[in-house]
């Protein structure tokens, strides 16, 4: 009996298929009956009927038939199923026999052939004696046959040869051995199929047909064995529909056996059978839940059927089978496409079955520990004649005992024995650990995580039991992490005892220290051996572990002493972050900044959590700028052995749940300043660097795998932090400050700002910067930078120029940040600066004075760099708006002038600055395009404008003839140069150019203008003379009439039409008669030009007075 | 037996069983039982947010006992764990286990001087939990 005798037998395990013997095949030496068994038996896909094929020599003797019996009345049934009954039906007992011959139909030898296959067509009958195996001939034809009814010999021969060999037609074939082999064979096979199912389904009805002799008292075994033979050729028969009927039944009558300790194993041992083809069945027909309905079904009938208690690990290595094979079974049909659920897959079945296993382990170690005298029983109890069991199920030293009590007590015993001594020699351990990892990988695929880890703990834990700590260490190592984010601290202790048991068995002393500091530390539920962190750092091997194996302690201690002897192996740096040990610390900078003229402090908390105290050699902090290590070390002064002797440095020692602060204090360095330095690690050495020590590191100077959850508990709870005796602290409000910056020292300078804003657009704005000084030391190398603070808008870069020279005005070429103005050692002063800002807006100025000064800090000169920046927010206005219109001599808007005709150009200046503005001078300077009647002279010079306060002027301008009628023309530029009027500092002159607009200018073919006295007196004649002056070349047909008025009489023309030559002019005569006083409407001149309709009168009125003062005469 | 346990961010605030032997086991129980219970929560918010039912029934079978699961709406995680034979407690006993232990879980949470995210040792709760074990046992 091998580990495998609880597998299930492959021939229930296969599919069955109708088995059908081919013979007369030479498939050695014969090419043809070599290519017809390779048609048969090669590419046998799904597509093909399910026929397992098999060639047998002519003369094979199959199974011999038992003689039929006629009465089952005397007849006591001895087992359940035969062994080898499968297998017989499967391999040995074909459904149909099949005769191969080669002969043709026109073979000259016809008869001669005939007879011999009728010959051996009876030498196959003759083994087959008493099955109802059906045979078949096959003739192997060398030519293509003519379609039937054709070949009237063939028809003939045919039914001859039937009749030879006493077949019917049907049984009858023929193989033509030509190019379509394959399809022939098709065809063949198919026909083989019929045969065969005809052949299962009277074997079906043989076996039924036996029910009817059978009683229920002495047959009970009968009842099940024909259910499942009948089960099994249907399933044969590939009607697996009834198969399952006939297993059903077969279930419930193996169910409803007497069962007792005898037969128990066998009863089991059927049940599994019929439950695995129950089942299997049941995933074929894609009904899983039936499946699983029924192996429920199963486990809870036969959980309780223990058995001989002697052999109860029988009862759980058969369980674990069941669950095995039926997750195997669950698998297959995954893999054929059903989709199981998180809560339903094979992994729980594995599970269970690895449950079972260890049941079994534990089990066995009980039952089987005989003491070493006894020996496995002679003779062989489980030796039976044949080499293998008659039935299924049985004890081999009592085949085919079927009543209650045991034959032979004696044999019984020993038979026990030798099952207990063989199972002792199972590896129990590989068992489990295949079905954990099955079950491991099932996990895996539906989403359990944690179920995983759980199995990956279990499989650790049997590989620790197997003596393979390597494995196991790796598969607890991996899961521990999980484990400890979670906090499941109960779970996570349990699997860092085995993993300190482990790494202990194999010398691990890494290892080993890291799994006892976790133990020993926070968190954990059980307290564990105290000393064990102190013995590790003494030199020696710890003291084993309990309930480890004996044999692997000594080969421990062994490994142990070698590796401690070698040298370098006894330093460990252990990075706490991915562990909880017992030491927690944290380190933190006293602010977040300092200035270089102080020293930098840092403190350091430690707190041990273990029960004892514990004292440590060493404690360094590691900074982001390393030269500073050397002043953030502590090291225990004495460098003697024993270090549980009570030094002097009281301070290194640990007092379990008391924080202790650590102070270091060093000056930083000038270049660091503007830097931030930051706490790498922190480093506590527990040991001696003379023997074994080990290194805790906590990277970035705190915090280890359970931290900050605990420091997010801290931050909720509602304690108060109760004040605790002097030099105590309470660990929670310790707060980290993992980084500082190092920053410059606090000037002691003022710079003050005089200025007075805002700045007018283009002025040179000056601003005066008076820095003093109030170091206690001379403050050498100041410099001022000044200007533009840069970040801002790029066009204020572009328009604002920055010079310490007023007196010129700035152009491009000047910057707009002025950087490093030296201002020499200590001299207190003024700086004019001049700002020069070209377009209007806010911008930021920046005034940077820095210097250099010497101080002493913790007796260590240093030359400290200062700097004091100033920013001002500078306001630039326009100073004043310039309007100009054009407007004729009468003052009235132009939107138009006319050639030659004189018009103003009006300028208005309106202050907007605040400051008081004084206009220097102004000039106008005009295009080639306009000439001034007389001379232009500023009329603002020396004129001060106050807030919107407004200067005018005007300049009388005329404009030459132009080209074609109509044209816009450039007028000139006006300058105003001005400046401010302050008290404050001398201003210098700006001058501002404004670009005179543009105008249209315009020919007129008639001017008009008249000459009249300035004003009239009542009654008094009044001479008005109106010139006309033809301005083109033609001559102009105009009539000129005169309204009447109420205000004046006159005498001249009142209407009348003329001719003027071009170039000439005509003169009107009226003498107006004024009637009354004051402003008067002169009578209106109504002139049209018929040659020029679109110039009316009223435009020409324009250039004409429209209204004359009359005086009154006394 | 029977043990109970309240889960929040899957780690345990309360964790008591009866008997005390093989606690270990049960732990680990509990522990994969929140595979499910993760799944269950992920799967339920999808469909109703709001209408939740909070008991989840039973998580997954085992052998020998039966792991049943309960979620607040703020996801603190109840779990009950009984043996199978244990067939006097049908699924409204369960139910209403579960919502007695939530009734208590509630005022536990409204002590003002518990901290949320600290184990209960409240003596309320445990006595609560105390009762439902000797009825179930």
């Amino acid at each position: 009996m091998s580990p495998a005798q609880w597998d299930l037998p492959p021939e229930l395990c296969c599919r069955p298929m109708a088995f059908v013997a081919l013979t007369g095949l030479d498939v050695v030496y014969n090419a043809i009956h070599r290519a017809i068994w390779d048609a048969f038996c090669t590419n046998r896909r799904a597509d093909r009927v399910p026929i397992s094929f098999k060639v047998l020599p002519g003369d094979h003797e199959y199974p011999k038939c038992r003689t039929k019996r006629t009465s089952y009345e005397w007849y006591i049934p001895k087992g359940i199923l035969k062994t080898g009954w499968m297998n017989k039906h499967l391999n040995l007992v074909p459904a149909l026999v099949v005769l191969f011959y080669e002969l043709d139909w026109d073979d000259p030898q016809w008869k001669e052939k005939q007879s011999e296959c009728a010959t051996k067509v009876e030498i196959v009958r003759t083994s087959l004696q008493g099955r109802n195996t059906k045979v078949a001939v096959v003739l192997i034809q060398k030519k293509t046959p003519l379609p039937p009814g054709e070949d009237l010999v063939a028809s003939e021969r045919a039914s001859a040869l039937c009749g030879a060999c006493d077949l019917s037609g049907k049984s009858l074939f023929v193989l033509p051995h030509t190019d379509h082999l394959v399809g022939y064979i098709i065809r063949l096979e198919n026909a083989f199929y019929e045969h065969a199912q005809t052949y299962y389904y009277n074997e079906i009805r043989r076996v039924k047909s036996h029910k009817e002799f059978l009683n229920k008292t002495t047959h009970q075994l009968l009842f099940v064995r024909h259910q499942f033979k009948m089960g099994f050729f249907s399933e044969l028969k590939q009607d697996t529909q009834n198969a399952l009927k006939y297993y059903r039944t077969a279930y419930s009558l193996v169910h409803e056996l007497r069962a007792h300790e005898t037969n128990m194993l066998e009863i089991k041992t059927m049940a599994g059978f019929i439950n695995y083809k129950i089942c299997r069945l049941c995933f074929q027909h894609n009904t899983p839940l039936d499946a699983i309905a029924q192996f429920r079904k199963h486990i809870d009938l036969c959980k309780k059927k223990i058995g001989s208690a002697e052999l109860a690990f029988e009862h759980t290595a058969w369980m674990s089978k069941q669950f095995q094979s039926f997750g195997d079974l669950f698998d297959e049909a995954i893999k054929l496409g059903l989709t199981a659920i998180q809560t339903q897959n094979p992994g729980f079945y594995y599970q269970q079955a690895a449950y079972y296993a260890q049941e079994r382990k534990q089990q066995a170690g009980q039952l089987c520990s005989h003491e070493p005298g006894v020996g496995y029983p002679a003779p062989d109890p489980l030796e039976t004649p044949t080499g293998a069991l008659d039935f299924y199920g049985q004890r081999p030293w009592r085949q085919g005992h079927q009543s209650i009590d045991p034959p032979d007590s004696e044999k019984e015993k020993q038979g026990i024995l030798a099952l207990q001594v063989k199972e002792r020699d199972v590896l129990h351990s590989e068992l489990i650990i295949a079905l954990l990892s099955n079950a491991v990988a099932q996990f895996k695929k539906y989403k359990c995580p944690r179920m995983k880890s759980h199995l990956m703990v279990q499989m650790g834990e049997e590989y620790y039991h197997a003596k393979d700590y390597t494995k196991a260490l790796k598969l607890l190592d991996y899961v521990m992490c999980d484990y400890r984010t979670e906090r499941w601290w109960s779970l996570l202790t349990s699997i860092l005892s085995t993993a300190l048991k482990c790494s202990y068995l194999m010398g691990q002393v890494k290892d080993y220290i890291t799994y006892s500091m976790e133990l020993v530390g926070r968190g954990l539920l059980i307290v564990y051996k105290v000393d064990i962190v102190i013995c590790d750092c003494q030199n020696e091997v710890p003291e084993p572990e309990p309930d480890c194996d004996p044999a692997s302690v000594k080969m421990a201690q062994s490994l142990w002493s070698d590796r401690i002897s070698l040298a370098g192996n006894n330093e460990f740096t252990i990075e706490v972050q991915d562990y909880v040990p017992f030491v927690q610390c944290k380190a933190k900078f006293l602010y977040p900044s300092f200035h270089i003229d102080e020293p930098v402090q840092l403190h350091v908390y430690v707190r041990a959590d273990c029960p004892h105290p514990v004292r440590f050699s060493k404690l360094c902090v590691s900074l982001s700028n390393q030269e500073y290590n050397q002043y953030c070390l502590l090291e225990d002064a004495s460098k003697e052995q024993d270090i549980l002797e009570p030094s002097t440095q009281e301070n290194m020692c640990l007092v379990p749940g008391k924080t202790r602060k650590y102070c270091f204090k060093f000056v930083a360095k000038t270049e660091d300043v503007g830097k931030k330095i930051e706490i790498t690690s922190v480093g506590l050495m527990l040991g001696r660097e003379t023997a074994r020590y080990v290194y805790l590191n906590w990277r970035g100077g705190w915090g280890d795998a359970a931290s900050s959850h605990e420091t997010l508990q801290a931050s909720r709870s509602f304690k108060r932090r109760t004040r605790l005796p002097e030099q105590q602290l309470d660990w929670d409000t310790v707060t980290i400050q993992s980084s500082t910056m190092i920053i410059s020292r606090v000037p002691k300078i003022s710079v003050q700002l005089t200025h007075e804003p805002p700045a007018l657009t283009n002025e040179m704005y000056c601003m005066i910067v008076t820095i003093q000084s109030e170091e206690d030391t001379v403050a050498k190398d100041i410099k001022l930078t000044a200007g533009l603070k840069p970040g801002q808008d790029a066009n204020l870069t572009q328009s604002t120029q920055i010079t310490l020279n007023g007196s010129e005005v700035c152009d491009d070429s000047h910057p707009a940040l002025l950087p490093d103005i030296p201002l020499g050692d200590l001299q207190p002063g003024q700086k004019p600066l001049y700002i020069h800002c070209v377009s209007t807006g806010s911008r930021i100025l920046l005034f940077h004075v820095a210097y250099s000064v010497s101080a002493t800090v913790e007796g260590k000169d240093i030359t400290c760099k200062c700097h004091k920046d100033e920013t001002v927010t500078l306001e630039t206005v326009v100073p004043f708006e310039v309007a100009m219109k054009f407007v004729s001599s009468k003052f009235e808007h132009l939107e138009r002038v006319f050639v030659d005709i004189p018009f103003l150009l009006m300028m208005d200046i309106l202050s907007a600055s605040p400051w008081p503005i004084e206009l220097v001078n102004s000039e106008v300077q005009l295009a080639s395009s306009m000439t001034a009647i007389d001379q232009p002279q500023s009329q603002v010079e020396g004129v001060t404008l106050q807030t919107s306060e407004c200067a005018s002027e005007c300049f009388l301008l005329k404009c030459p003839p132009v080209q074609n009628g109509t044209s816009t023309v450039a007028s000139g530029h006006y300058f105003i140069s001005w400046k401010r009027k302050s008290a404050f500092a001398e201003t210098s002159v700006v001058r501002t150019i404004v670009i005179l607009p543009h105008v249209m200018v315009e020919n007129i073919p008639l001017y008009v203008h008249a000459e009249l006295p300035s004003f009239g007196r009542v009654r008094e004649s009044l001479p008005v003379r109106y010139h006309l002056e033809n301005r083109t070349g033609l001559v102009q047909d105009v009539e000129i009439g005169v309204e009447p008025s109420d205000a004046f009489m006159f005498s001249g023309l009142k209407q009348v039409r003329m001719r003027i030559l071009p170039g000439t002019e005509q003169e009107m005569l009226y003498n107006f008669y004024p009637l009354m006083a004051g402003y008067q409407v002169l009578p209106q001149l109504n002139i049209s030009l018929l040659r020029f309709p679109n110039i009316s009168g009223q435009l020409l009125r324009r250039f004409l007075p429209s209204r004359i003062f009359v005086k009154v005469t006394f | 037996f029977l043990i109970c346990v309240a889960i929040r961010a899957n780690y345990p605030l309360y964790i008591r069983s009866v008997p005390t032997q093989g606690e270990l086991k049960f732990h680990y129980t509990v522990h994969t039982s929140l595979d499910v219970v993760e799944e269950k929560i992920s799967g339920v918010g999808k469909a109703l947010a709001d209408q939740r039912e909070l008991y989840l029934g039973l998580l997954y079978p085992t052998e020998d006992y039966k792991v049943y699961g309960y979620v607040t709406n703020s996801k603190v995680k109840f779990v009950i764990v009984v043996d199978s034979s244990n067939t006097s407690l049908r699924d409204n006993e369960i139910r209403s286990m579960f919502r007695k232990l939530h009734n208590s879980f509630t005022d536990v949470m409204c002590n003002p001087f518990y901290n949320p995210g600290d184990p209960i040792q409240s003596k309320a709760f445990d006595s609560i939990v105390s009762t439902m074990m000797v009825q179930a046992c």
